[in-house]
């Protein structure tokens, strides 16, 4: 009797559902967007200026400057994670410093740092790229299938 | 002027990752995910390069640009290598980022002490 109720789930636990969602703190979307793109916009801002070092004084290119600058951009993003800076802005900033690369390395780096209690093989060696894993995983699978789909098309296609 | 679009467009794209998570309400894992493959499809269509030119690091910094490169890598080697090139090629050219992120990451460990 008790099991069948719970399965189409009784009217208190409608209501609770009802008063929870009531009860439910908005997010402040524009505010958080408007952190987002000036913290997203100064990490890229700060990488053009990487960018324009790399290619006047070592010949890159636009395009191939990308590479440099997001090592570079990664080296920065370790200093400032270890000296615990990095969660500061992330808790003001949201999306503004996890989607740029810096917050790539913040996920490997802090995942490194925080796991190294447990030993560098199983500690940081397993859990390093726990959170930033997906990013490679579906990135790779998503480029293969687009890269695949345009060599047929390039090459049997005559596109 | 460079600099202005970079600001701007890197900007932009921290707005949709901003609103991925507070208006469909998604953690991190697949906000990111999410903007990696579009990347890659735009990259696809060939979209990815004039926005690069147009706003440099604002193109270059935000994660969607993993998603380029890779196309990118597996691209240039399938032109060479036909279809196995889309396999072999494709951390070519997005080494940098993830090489950069797990040497800075083992270095990290050794250096600084996780905070309690």
């Amino acid at each position: 009797m008790a099991d069948k109720k719970k399965k189409n789930s009784p009217p208190d636990v409608q209501e609770y559902q009802a008063f929870q969602q009531q009860r439910e703190v908005k997010r402040p979307v524009f505010k958080n967007c408007l952190k987002a793109f000036f913290v997203g916009g100064f990490i890229c801002f700060i990488g053009q200026l990487i960018s324009t070092f790399y290619m006047y004084f070592f010949h890159f290119t636009e395009q191939t400057a990308g590479n440099p600058t997001v090592a570079t951009l990664i080296f920065l993003t370790m200093l400032l994670t270890g000296f615990g800076v990095y969660d500061r802005i992330g808790q003001f900033a949201g999306a503004g410093s996890a989607v740029p690369v810096t917050g790539f390395g913040n996920a490997v780096i802090s995942s490194a740092i925080e796991h190294r209690t447990e030993g560098f093989i199983l500690g940081v060696g397993m859990n390093m790229l726990k959170l930033a894993g997906p990013v490679i995983v579906y990135g790779v699978f998503a480029a293969f299938v687009v890269a695949l789909i345009k060599t047929i098309l390039i090459q049997w296609g005559g596109l | 002027m460079i600099f202005f679009w970079a600001f701007v467009i890197g900007g932009l794209v921290c707005v949709i990752g901003q609103l991925l998570f507070d208006i469909f309400k998604l953690n991190p894992g697949q906000t990111l995910s999410i903007l990696v493959v579009s990347g890659a499809i735009l990259d696809g269509f060939g979209l990815y390069e004039p926005l690069i030119d147009f706003a440099g690091a604002g193109a270059t910094v935000p994660i969607t640009s993993f998603g380029n490169s890779l196309v990118h890598g597996a691209m240039a080697e399938a032109e060479t290598h036909g279809l196995v090139g889309v396999v072999t090629g494709m951390f070519e050219v997005t080494s940098a980022g993830i090489s950069a992120a797990i040497i800075f990451g083992v270095i990290g460990a050794l250096i600084f002490k996780p905070k309690g």
